[in-house]
């Protein structure tokens, strides 16, 4: 039993390591058709990643990446493909900013509101998705997509100056959130930078949705009907019922995904806000196996190559394009998704195969007690 | 012809796998017309004129014949006019009657195995392999599909014939090897061999049969079932299973909207196993949904131990008694790439020992599926393999000790022994004889007709939605049910009953 522990652990781990390598490779290649170095690049990169500044960056953008990717990784442990990530943390991230700035209570309210307004409003805009595919039947791909241009209008229009828009400086922003509900963060000194406070946010978030999946009667169901939609009904799983609570949930944590930068640093939502979050995420959530902890490593990797990259424009005496690590996020989505199925594909036929072995094996091994009898 | 039986994980579908080209074998050589011969893939094996008939067809249902035979092999014959005029010499050659133009959603299972076949024979075949042919067709069809098989031989083609009803295996193999345990224990002449024999010979032991000693029927109702009438799903309802607006629409605006549970009423007491037999697709499906509350009923009423549970949802009747054994395992009795044990959750999540509360209780769910692999004799080597690797059998016997663990007082036990081994078989119909000593009521739906009239205390035949005819399964014959089956001794309840007592005074 132990060996099958271990072959699913290393099945598990084949699959990121072989799209990993796949990728640097495919990446080498790249540089060495435009003339390049094919390998100084990385150690640039990483040389970037020895400093503590950088480092400081990459741990706060990994923070956004973590929540938004959890949202995905959610909807995916029951197939339900949520690419309304993105509209849902920009909707989420701007009615908060607009509640903080004109709602004023003591920090230890301030906060949890706030959270729950991005919360909400997350779930709101999921929810309609959610509530069209099991009312009408409406794919929640196409749904989700439409809301995400949809927000983009929704946002345009709030930020309006007869709306909820403040001219902070050139630009149109929401106007600057009351301090109660600014989290402070962890600071590093001055040269370093400062760690957003909900960085632990995004780490609590991790352990809820482990704990949820793994160990409650709500996150089995919601595997089950991932796993097989007939075999879920079957066994009692309202299907309809368990597709608008994933996308409600999915929605909520998307929803709070843009708070750590929010609260922790901007403190006003504006255009300068990162786009295409929602998108990374599905990335992300991809290469971490919609478990927390490949998540965690890959929201790190994709903050490093968005941290360090930069650099490499600056480079002495040999200048990169940084355009380097984008064409590497890129392949690395492509080379997961393959490896991903190749590795799960031979790793069925392999256990069949073991399994097969292992049960010839007992059966010689009784024919012969029986001979021996 | 050339019959090939054995215990479920004996190996069977291992071998044709190897021969059909879809796994390597490690040692050993294959020879075809005598020359030897390496598969690395079914193309293969189909250039080399071996050809499968699976167990599970692979149809296109919203295809037409004439789509399904051509499509990937549309370089032999074209996908027009060769390839139509091939279908048909293919099949008046062997008499198939398969129309090219019909849509395969509207043929029944008999015709989609001729399908099947003729699929084989129009990429050439000179060999095939049929996997358990006769599991879904009534004793009439299988007496059809016979005599197409033998038309095959008597052409020059050989069959490899899978199967677990021996009696046929008798009647139709002109040669038959048993396999166990991976390797060959026998070869048997079927003129100089008895069912009994081959059976033992499969299982290395003594054989069992499917007769219920004495009758344990009480007169306490378990489930009451009046006037129940399910709809064809039409164009109201919206979800995975609705069906593409075009014809859906078309049948609505006709303004007919099919029946496909009419008016079904019964009663199963404590200790009463009640068998239905019927062809697949008249309303058996429906009829398991409506019952474990999958699909709702569009009128009359489902009672259990005296209450109305018509709008209990699915995992409210689970919890209160409701054991299911489903028709299709792999689609719903199963999550099959996971663990065993997560396995054991599935259906009985809000269970003990499965959950304490709100949460799982993995540690209680695992020794518990220890207990269920051991006391039900799944062959596996531990509970975290995935269900995917265990053989049918097995998978089986997990879901039958999964259900039984939960002390079911109703069962609907659907095929409960489809694809499942002689010895396996007699184990389940051991559980489901001592659970009926104990008062359980069951709903056995099956196709095999000896199971059905063995295991069940009452008979009712399903035809077009309808329970038309019942049976006494103490003198009923299998002949007799299939004709009623089939629609030809529909109508009255005695119709059976009267051609039954002949049958019973010639005794």
């Amino acid at each position: 039993m132990k060996k099958f522990d271990k072959e699913r652990l290393l099945l598990a781990v084949a699959g990121p390591v072989i799209a990993l390598v796949s990728a640097i490779l495919l990446t080498s290649i790249v540089l060495i058709a435009s003339g390049k170095n094919p390998f100084e690049p990385y150690r640039l990169m990483l040389e970037q990643a020895g400093f503590s500044d950088v480092q400081v960056l990459i741990v706060n953008q990994a923070s956004l990446y973590y929540i938004a990717a959890l949202a995905v990784a959610l909807g995916f442990r029951m197939n339900l493909f949520n690419i309304g990530v993105d509209g849902q943390y920009r909707l989420g991230a701007m009615m908060t900013a607009v509640v903080g700035a004109h709602v004023s209570l003591p920090s230890f309210l301030q906060v949890p509101l706030l959270l729950l307004v991005g919360a909400l409003t997350g779930a709101m805009w999921a929810g309609i998705a959610g509530v069209l595919k099991v009312t009408r039947g409406v794919s929640e791909v196409v749904a989700t997509i439409m809301l995400n241009a949809i927000a983009t209008s929704l946002i345009g229009y709030l930020t309006l100056r007869e709306n909820f828009g403040v001219l902070l400086g050139d630009n149109v922003t929401t106007g600057v959130m009351k301090e109660s509900g600014w989290v402070p963060g962890i600071d590093l000194g001055q040269d370093v930078g400062e760690i957003y406070g909900l960085v632990f946010l995004a780490v609590a978030l991790g352990i809820g949705y482990w704990i949820v999946l793994n160990r409650t009667r709500f996150g089995f169901d919601l595997r089950a009907t991932g796993e097989s939609e007939t075999a879920a009904a079957a066994s009692g799983v309202n299907a309809k019922r368990m597709v608008l609570t994933a996308m409600l949930i999915s929605g909520a944590v998307a929803g709070i995904s843009g708070l750590p930068l929010l609260l922790g640093d901007a403190h006003t939502y504006s255009l300068s806000f990162p786009a295409g979050l929602g998108f990374t995420a599905i990335g992300i959530a991809l290469l971490g196996r919609n478990n927390p902890g490949g998540i965690a490593l890959a929201a790190l990797l994709w903050a490093f190559l968005d941290k360090t990259s930069p650099a490499l424009d600056y480079a002495t005496p040999v200048a990169y394009e940084k355009e380097i690590a984008t064409i590497m996020q890129g392949l690395i989505v492509f080379a997961v998704v393959i490896s991903y199925e190749a590795v799960r594909q031979w790793g069925l036929r392999r256990q069949q195969k073991l399994v097969g072995a292992e049960l010839a094996a007992a059966a010689n091994n009784n024919a012969k007690k029986e001979v021996a009898a | 012809m050339h019959a090939l039986v054995g215990e479920n994980g004996a190996g069977k579908s291992t071998l044709m796998k190897i021969l059909y080209g879809m796994q390597k074998p490690d040692e050993g050589t294959i020879a075809v017309d005598g020359e030897q011969v390496s598969f690395s893939s079914p193309a293969d094996a189909i250039a080399r004129g071996i050809g499968m008939v699976h167990q599970h067809f692979m149809l296109a249902d919203n295809l037409t014949v004439l789509e399904n035979v051509v499509l990937g092999s549309e370089k032999l014959h074209g996908i027009g006019g060769g390839a139509r005029r091939k279908i048909k010499e293919i099949s008046d050659r062997y008499g198939l009657g398969v129309r090219p133009d019909a849509l395969v959603e509207d043929l029944g299972v008999a015709d989609r195995q001729r399908v099947e076949i003729l699929k084989v024979l129009f990429r050439g075949a000179r060999t095939l392999i049929l996997d358990e042919p006769t599991a879904v067709l009534v004793p009439q069809e299988v007496a059809a599909l016979f005599a197409n098989l033998r038309e095959l031989k008597s052409e020059g083609l050989s069959v490899i014939f899978i199967s677990h009803k021996l009696g046929e295996v008798l009647s139709v193999a002109d040669d038959i090897t048993v396999i166990r345990r991976g390797t060959t224990v026998g070869t048997a002449v079927p003129a100089k061999t008895t069912p009994r024999q081959l059976a033992e010979m499969m299982v290395g032991s003594e054989l069992p049969t499917p007769e219920t000693a004495e009758s344990t029927v009480t007169d306490k109702p378990v489930i009451k079932v009046e006037n129940l009438t399910v709809y064809a799903s039409g164009g109201a309802s919206l979800g995975p299973e609705s069906e593409p607006v075009g014809p859906g629409s078309l049948v609505e605006a006709a303004g007919e909207v099919k029946k496909v549970l009419d008016d079904v009423s019964f009663t199963i007491h404590a200790g009463e196993v009640m068998g239905i037999a019927g062809v697949e697709g008249n309303g058996q499906t429906e009829l398991i949904d409506a019952l474990i509350g999958t699909r709702d009923a569009d009128s009359g009423t489902i009672a259990f131990l005296g209450e109305d549970i018509t709008p209990w949802p699915t995992r409210k009747r689970r919890e209160q008694g409701v054991g299911y054994i489903p028709e299709d395992r792999h689609r719903q009795g199963l999550l099959l790439e996971a663990p065993l044990w997560e396995n054991r959750i599935l259906g009985h999540v809000t269970e003990a020992p499965n959950a304490k509360g709100f949460w799982l209780n993995p540690k209680g769910a695992q020794d518990d599926t220890r207990r269920i692999v051991q006391e039900y004799d799944v062959r596996t080597p531990g509970i975290d393999v995935t269900a995917a690797s265990l053989s049918g059998g097995n998978q089986q016997k997990l879901i039958v000790g999964r259900e039984m663990s939960h002390n079911p007082k109703f069962l609907i036990a659907a095929h409960p022994t489809r694809g499942v081994d002689v010895g396996a078989q007699a184990q389940i119909w051991d559980r489901i004889r001592e659970a009926r000593r104990e008062g359980l009521a069951v709903l056995l739906i099956s196709a095999d007709l000896d199971e059905l009239i063995g295991l069940s205390d009452t008979l009712r035949v399903i035809y077009d939605g309808r329970l038309v005819a019942d049976a006494d399964p103490a003198t009923v014959t299998p002949e007799e049910l299939g004709s009623a089956m089939t629609g030809a001794a529909s109508g009255h309840l005695e119709h059976v009953e009267e051609e039954a007592a002949p049958e019973d005074e010639a005794r």
